[in-house]
């Protein structure tokens, strides 16, 4: 089944423009255990429904007796709000009360849910595409099942249906007949789906682009009672933690657990693929446990070098020539050969952690021959694949629940299902006799790989005698994160790994030659995309590169990208309002100073000012940081001002102070002691600004990132006259 | 058996001493509200009320909180609790959320201290408690309206 998977996506890999209209649109009705419901499905194919199997049909939407209404996201909840999103999206149409809507992680429809952005050939969130791949399927299944209820109270009233009103859950007619959309559902559960099912003008939106709608899960996660992975409490449920290899590649030779075994509470230690695992009747227990489990480690295999080995390997490499081009316009190196000043600069950027603050796990249990899975599942497909197959049962017979989690930023998100197969491998090694939560530790999580890749940018630039641009040259080096996985073919064309280059080959500013080169690296750190992924390291190195540029040629920073930027009406919108909010063309307060960035990821495009002051000799406050952005049609802009405030925040925070390291092949950061996320006192006062639009809603919840760490940068460069280009700036102020 | 008065009642809990506050919160009496980030003092996840002081259960052992009363996000109350959680909705200032039981009960400590705080009174009030969706701006502007409020 998965290859299938895999094949679909491949195949969808070649089809970038996604039409999600050309697929068919299909609705049903279900009975469900809890009476009956109406659902709906919008689907490429006819799926057969079967109620026997373990994961019931899930449809879009199911409005129940008692009037509340679910919505199944097919877009996993890491925190940016897709879920909220998709409601909206739903309620636009639907028009139910808010207080009924409550959405739940849909999963084992890939007819349903698979992801539009990705040609639908598989169910996953990320690259900022929920919205784009909600955006008419979510919209239709609203104003689908809007239809089918007016048409059911027209029946049982015996009026037109045209008379019927379908506003805030409930049905009217001037005659007086009312009924609420529950009290209808399962006369709408017989009505036939709508062949043709539109959707409302844009002038008569409510909910869509509403500045004042809240989220509405927002209180339960202000009470306590949101439910994560970490809060899933089984009867007889056993908590496990994990003793991981200390080294990338490394496995277990053998180990003793018995003393462990002894700590009241334990239960079993037992070896797993990836390593060992301290089962026991609750954390405390397994983690005292733990420290008393010796191991001993087969390290053969295993990645022996510290990480400034591997950046001085990527370091070399950048001096030489490039081993693919990603993109190759006019002829840069003649034009560098004659330019009149050549401009030149290397960038070093490490690898980063996650580090969401709810440290990885997953439940699992077997019950009835069915394996069921509790976990961030934002891959389900793949992860119901690889549980099946380490259970040694058929797919269909994986359940998962899609849990909320406490952030992910690309980590949920990965080739193996780490956490999700280690909570099935534990739950099978114990005989399969209890339910099992895998629990990681902070340092676990700290320590278990998967992170944003290391990679080194040479830069190179050619000025003409009046300052003109007239060479760009960029060398990309590091890691590939697709390569080797089952990624590999959808995202890896002509040994270009597009999530390496991204951000830097489709540089849109008008330069006649331009070389942007990609050397990729072996190293046995385990990678993995991580907020805003490759735009992370390109939009830094491009657009600090080009305020050094900007400087060697006498001109305005502002100037000369909208000067670049001709043929690019979004970026020159975009940064046109952020300078203009931010005060560009004035000179800024005594003692602050400013830089400018801007960048697109994921079809998003941001511009950001940031303002910095000096409070003392190197120490550096960011005080300030007006944002533009350009997401197309906004579906909740208080929750894009949010993404934007966050991203602003987590890109921030990596760019000051955030470094994984490596010291024989073993990494030295165990906890927020030492890898050191932003705190309050280092929040800059943000203002996010939105460029109107009616194109099709991009992402939010990456782009925010990419501009933040070069405008600082170049705010630093006004204040210090100190160029950092070698990250995290704890690191490069100093070097 | 160790007894434990949280949120006002004495609870019998069947762990041994050395068990940190936070684990017999969650594992032990059942309440989840309370979060595990890093089990160091580093992030603020687990931060629960002992006699109306901020703490980290993540740091504090059962057998040390003897008769303190300790309070999680399941059972703060009274105005300066409502009004904080009130305003923390309307600003929709939870992402993912998990942070968030930890920050509300370091803000409610702040007000119940602080009627009018400053940002450096945040700062220092609200330093020790990570969000890692950086929620930081919504954060300071809730404690921010909420200390309005109850000025009010
Ligand atoms: S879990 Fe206690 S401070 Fe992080
Ligand atoms: S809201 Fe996600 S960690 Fe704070």
């Amino acid at each position: 089944m998965f290859p299938k998977i895999l094949e679909n996506a491949n195949r969808a890999a070649s089809m970038p423009v996604l039409n999600s209209t050309r697929r068919g649109f299909i609705l049903g009705a279900l009975a469900t255990a809890a009476g009956l419901a109406v659902g709906f499905r919008v689907t490429g194919t006819a799926l057969a429904q079967d109620a026997a199997q373990p994961h019931p049909f899930q449809p879009y939407i199911l409005i129940a007796p008692d009037n509340s209404v679910t919505i199944y996201s097919s877009q996993f909840e890491m925190g940016q709000g897709a879920y909220f999103g998709i409601a909206t999206l739903v309620n636009e149409e639907l028009d139910a009360e808010w207080s009924s809507i409550s959405v739940e992680g849909g999963f084992g429809n890939v007819a349903a849910f698979g992801n539009l952005a990705w040609g639908g050939a598989a169910q996953g969130t990320g690259g900022s595409t929920s919205m784009t791949s909600s955006w008419e399927r979510y919209r239709k299944a609203g104003a689908a099942m809007r239809m089918m209820l007016v048409e059911a109270a027209a029946k049982e009233w015996s009026v037109p249906a045209a008379e019927v009103t379908a506003k805030a859950g409930r049905l009217t007619h001037a005659s007086g007949k009312s009924a609420s959309y529950g009290e209808m559902a399962e006369a709408a559960a017989k009505i036939a789906p709508p062949a043709d099912v539109p959707l409302k003008p844009r002038e008569a939106w409510t909910q869509i682009g509403n500045a004042g709608l809240k989220r509405y899960d927002s209180k339960m996660k202000t009470n306590g009672t949101a439910p994560f992975t970490i809060d899933v409490k089984l009867p007889n449920m056993a908590t496990a933690v994990m003793i991981h290899p200390p080294k990338f590649g490394a496995t277990v030779a053998s180990f003793d657990g018995s003393k462990a075994k002894a700590v009241k509470g334990v239960v079993d230690v037992v070896q797993i693929s990836r390593g060992i695992a301290i089962v026991a009747e609750n954390m405390w227990a397994a983690i005292k446990g733990r420290e008393l489990v010796t191991v001993t480690w087969n390290e053969e295999k295993a990645e022996q070098r510290s990480s400034a080995e591997i950046l001085a390997a990527y370091e070399a490499q950048a001096k030489a020539a490039p081993i693919a081009v990603a993109r190759n316009d006019g002829d840069a190196a003649a034009a560098l050969g004659s330019a009149a000043k050549v401009i030149e600069a290397t960038f070093t950027f490490p690898y980063l952690a996650h580090a969401a603050l709810e440290p990885l796990n997953a439940v699992a249990q077997m019950k009835d021959g069915v394996v069921e899975i509790w976990a961030g599942h934002q891959m389900p497909d793949l992860y119901q694949f690889i549980a099946s197959q380490i259970a040694g049962v058929t797919p269909d017979k994986v359940k998962l629940n899609v849990m909320r989690t406490g952030g992910g930023f690309g980590r949920r998100a990965v080739f193996d299902a780490d956490v999700v197969a280690e909570s099935v491998e534990v739950a099978k090694a114990i005989g399969w006799s209890r339910p099992v939560k895998v629990q990681w530790t902070r340092d676990n999580d700290m320590k278990g790989g998967r992170y944003r890749p290391a990679y080194v940018h040479a830069m190179k630039a050619g000025l003409d005698k009046d300052g003109n641009i007239t060479a760009w040259q960029n060398h990309i080096v590091g890691q590939s994160i697709a390569t080797g996985t089952i990624f590999e073919g959808m995202i890896v064309r002509n040994g270009i790994d597009f999530t390496s280059v991204e951000g830097a080959a489709n540089l849109p500013y008008a330069i006649a030659n331009l070389n942007v080169g990609l050397s990729t690296m072996q190293a046995g750190v385990p990678v993995l995309w991580w907020r805003a992924v490759g735009s992370t390291h390109t939009a830094y190195a491009v657009e600090a590169f080009l305020d050094e540029v900007a400087e060697a040629a006498g001109k305005d920073p502002v100037a000369l990208r909208l000067e670049l930027l001709k043929d690019h009406p979004r970026h020159v919108a975009a940064l046109k309002l952020a300078a203009e909010k931010a005060g560009w063309d004035n000179a800024p307060a005594q003692g602050r100073f400013r830089g400018v960035a801007v960048a697109e990821s994921f079809s998003t495009v941001v511009a950001q000012v940031v303002e910095v002051s000096i409070p003392s000799p190197g120490e550096i406050k960011v005080e300030k940081v007006v944002c533009a952005v350009d997401c197309g049609t906004v579906i909740n802009p208080d929750q894009v001002k949010a993404q934007m405030e966050g991203g602003i925040g987590f890109g921030l925070s990596s760019i000051l102070a955030e470094e994984i390291t490596l010291d024989g092949g073993e990494v030295q950061q165990a906890n927020y002691d030492s890898y050191t996320p932003l705190r309050i006192e280092q929040m800059p006062v943000v203002e996010v600004h939105i460029v109107p639009s009616e194109a099709a809603p991009t992402g939010a919840g990456e782009p925010g990132v990419p501009p933040l760490g070069p405008a600082l940068a170049n705010s630093v460069f006004q204040a210090t006259g100190k160029r950092v280009r070698v990250l995290p700036f704890a690191k490069g102020l100093s070097v | 058996m160790i007894t434990l008065n949280i949120n006002g009642v004495d609870r019998q809990v069947d762990a041994e001493a050395d068990m940190p506050l936070l684990w017999a919160i969650r594992d032990v009496i059942g309440l989840t509200g309370t979060k595990f980030g890093c089990g160091l003092a580093q992030c603020g996840a687990c931060t629960v009320h002992m006699d109306g002081q901020p703490i980290r259960s993540c740091q504090t052992l059962l057998g040390d909180v003897g008769t303190a009363k300790i309070t999680t996000i399941e059972g703060v109350q009274g105005k300066v609790a409502e009004t904080v959680q009130a305003v923390w909705a309307e600003l929709d200032v939870p992402q993912c959320g998990y942070c968030q039981s930890g920050q509300i009960m370091s803000a409610v400590a702040l007000l119940n201290d602080n009627k009018t705080p400053g940002d450096t009174d945040i700062d220092a009030a609200m330093s020790g408690n990570l969000c890692r969706c950086a929620t930081y701006a919504r954060i300071r502007s809730a404690i921010h309206e909420a200390a309005r409020r109850l000025e009010a």
